[in-house]
């Protein structure tokens, strides 16, 4: 592969905080994603939705470095994700480097992944603790801080088969944040959660667009919070962007025959 | 034939078994710490990303699983000196047992290992954790509570397989009942105490082994 075309760094004043540039991700003969072109910028919150299979999951599980990409490169805050520099140019990025740039990602799950043998508060404490080298007594008052954050500072000593699905996904939240990611990713966090619940977790994340400069990627079934926190939403159809812009645009008028079907289907699903 | 009992050679030769119990227990013991470290560096090899290992390591353990306990003891204790290994038969006998039991413990951890959700290693990910961190402190203690039964079950199938050791003259339960039998030409007396040693040791231990289970997962507040 010609890796001449992709810079070793982002030029100042083109740095967004993530770009993928040619992106393409495939299983065996099955391309989930082709050729993909994404930038979100720094602070910029954006939402993915699409059909199911359309590789949502994908975007973001590359982003974290939990899958491989075929071609092109990611670049994070203007440096390669998936490659590194070697005798100026770029190479498949080995684990350590991996380590090093995954330090500024963090990814909340469908499923939340708690560790089920700690409690909440150790949760939040285990990466801090062991990543970061953070002193216990200030890992501590950071993960109670974040916990308060998200309302779970009185559940702080339950284990996570004693919370809720909604309380699970908030103590979810608070350890990605724990360790200060520049990008957070969402995948469908409320899908997994019963209605009256979802308020709970939509409620911290639009916290979070509120009061903090993060940048975040997020995959959502749930239109309406799409449309409301958003600065950007993508409609993703069979592994390409097949429309985007600003949620009042593509939700109001959009401009693609897809996306109008797609829309409609799910205001018709409810 | 007629069962004539001997009160008085029994109480005469308890003590002499018992003594032999201990060394039992030793042997069990120093065998099922051996297992239980080698097995979990069996499992975890077969994890590793270096794929000729894996395969040799693979193949190792089904090759343990498939031939006898016996041949192995004889193995370690016999050809071991033809490679310059000369080794006492305490010593062959506890590497013989404790090898042969990481293999049947290795797929123990390995399913353990394998019923942890995909969703752990991925958060593990996500956090940044280093490999051994991700091991040691999310993975193997969530492989542990499924594993305790049958980590259990091996540590009474070891106990009861120290008999084998006698074959090559390990002092234990079974060798001292047959140098027993053949002082005194009574073999009804020893082979019973020996039999009854082994169900007062194996069933509460079975026993012990199901609270234990409960208890890990409560430590673990799993
Ligand atoms: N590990 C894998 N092996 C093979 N195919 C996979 C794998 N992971 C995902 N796929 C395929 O890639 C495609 C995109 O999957 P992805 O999970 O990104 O979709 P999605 O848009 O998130 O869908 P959903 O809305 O159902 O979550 C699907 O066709 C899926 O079957
Ligand atoms: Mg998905």
């Amino acid at each position: 592969m010609d890796m001449s075309a992709y810079p070793l760094e982002l030029p100042e004043g083109d740095r967004p905080m993530v770009r993928f540039m040619n992106v393409t991700k495939s299983y065996g003969t099955l391309t989930v994603l082709d050729d993909l072109d994404l930038d979100v910028a720094e602070g910029e919150m954006v939402t993915v939705i699409g059909p199911s299979g359309s590789g949502k999951t994908t975007v973001l599980r590359m982003l974290m470095t939990l899958e491989t990409i075929n071609g092109g490169v990611i670049y994070v805050d203007g440096k390669p994700l998936t490659h590194m520099e070697r005798d100026g140019r770029l190479v498949p990025a080995n684990e350590r480097y991996l380590r090093e740039m995954r330090a500024s990602i963090g990814m909340c799950f469908q499923h939340f992944n708690l560790f089920p043998h700690m409690t909440a508060l150790q949760n939040c404490m285990e990466g801090p603790v062991q990543v970061l080298r953070l002193p216990k007594a200030e890992a501590r008052d950071r993960a109670e801080e974040l916990l308060s954050m998200v309302g779970m500072i009185e559940k702080k000593d339950q284990h996570p088969s004693r919370l809720s699905g909604g309380q699970q996904q908030r103590v979810a939240i608070a350890r990605a944040l724990a360790m200060r990611p520049k990008v957070m990713l969402f995948d469908e966090v409320t899908s997994a959660l019963d209605p009256e619940v979802i308020g709970e977790v939509t409620t911290v994340i639009r916290k979070l667009v509120a009061e903090h400069n993060l940048t975040m990627l997020m995959v959502t079934h749930q239109m309406g919070f799409a449309r409301d926190i958003s600065d950007r939403v993508c409609f993703f159809y069979s592994g390409k962007i097949e429309e985007q812009g600003p949620p009042d645009q593509l939700f109001g008028n959009p401009q693609r025959e897809r996306t109008r079907q797609f829309l409609s289907a799910v205001k018709d699903a409810g | 034939m007629r069962f004539d009992w001997n009160w008085e050679f029994t109480a005469e030769i308890l003590p002499r078994l018992l003594a032999a119990t201990l060394n039992t227990l030793i042997a069990a013991g120093v065998g099922y710490a051996i297992a239980v470290v080698l097995g979990l560096v069996l499992a975890l090899a077969q994890r590793t990303p270096w794929t000729p290992l894996t395969k040799v390591v693979r193949e190792l353990v089904e090759f343990i699983r498939s031939t006898p306990l016996v041949l192995q003891i004889f193995f370690v204790f016999y050809v071991g000196p033809q490679f310059g290994i000369r080794l006492s038969p305490w010593t062959a006998g506890m590497i013989a047992i404790g090898l042969h039991y990481s293999a049947y413990l290795s797929e123990v951890y390995r399913a353990g290992i394998e019923a942890v959700p995909r969703g752990q290693w991925e958060s593990c990910r996500a956090l940044n954790l280093s490999t051994r961190d991700t091991y040691l402190r999310i993975i193997i203690p969530q492989a542990l509570p499924p594993s305790v039964a049958g980590m259990g079950n091996y540590l009474i199938g070891i106990f009861k397989d120290t008999p084998m050791l006698s074959v090559i003259g390990v002092a234990e339960l079974m060798h001292t009942a047959n140098a027993i039998g053949s002082e005194h030409y009574r073999f009804l007396e020893p082979y019973t105490l020996v039999g009854v040693i082994f169900l007062a040791i194996s069933l509460p231990a079975a026993g012990f082994v199901r609270v234990f289970e409960g208890w890990v997962r409560r430590k673990l507040g799993l």
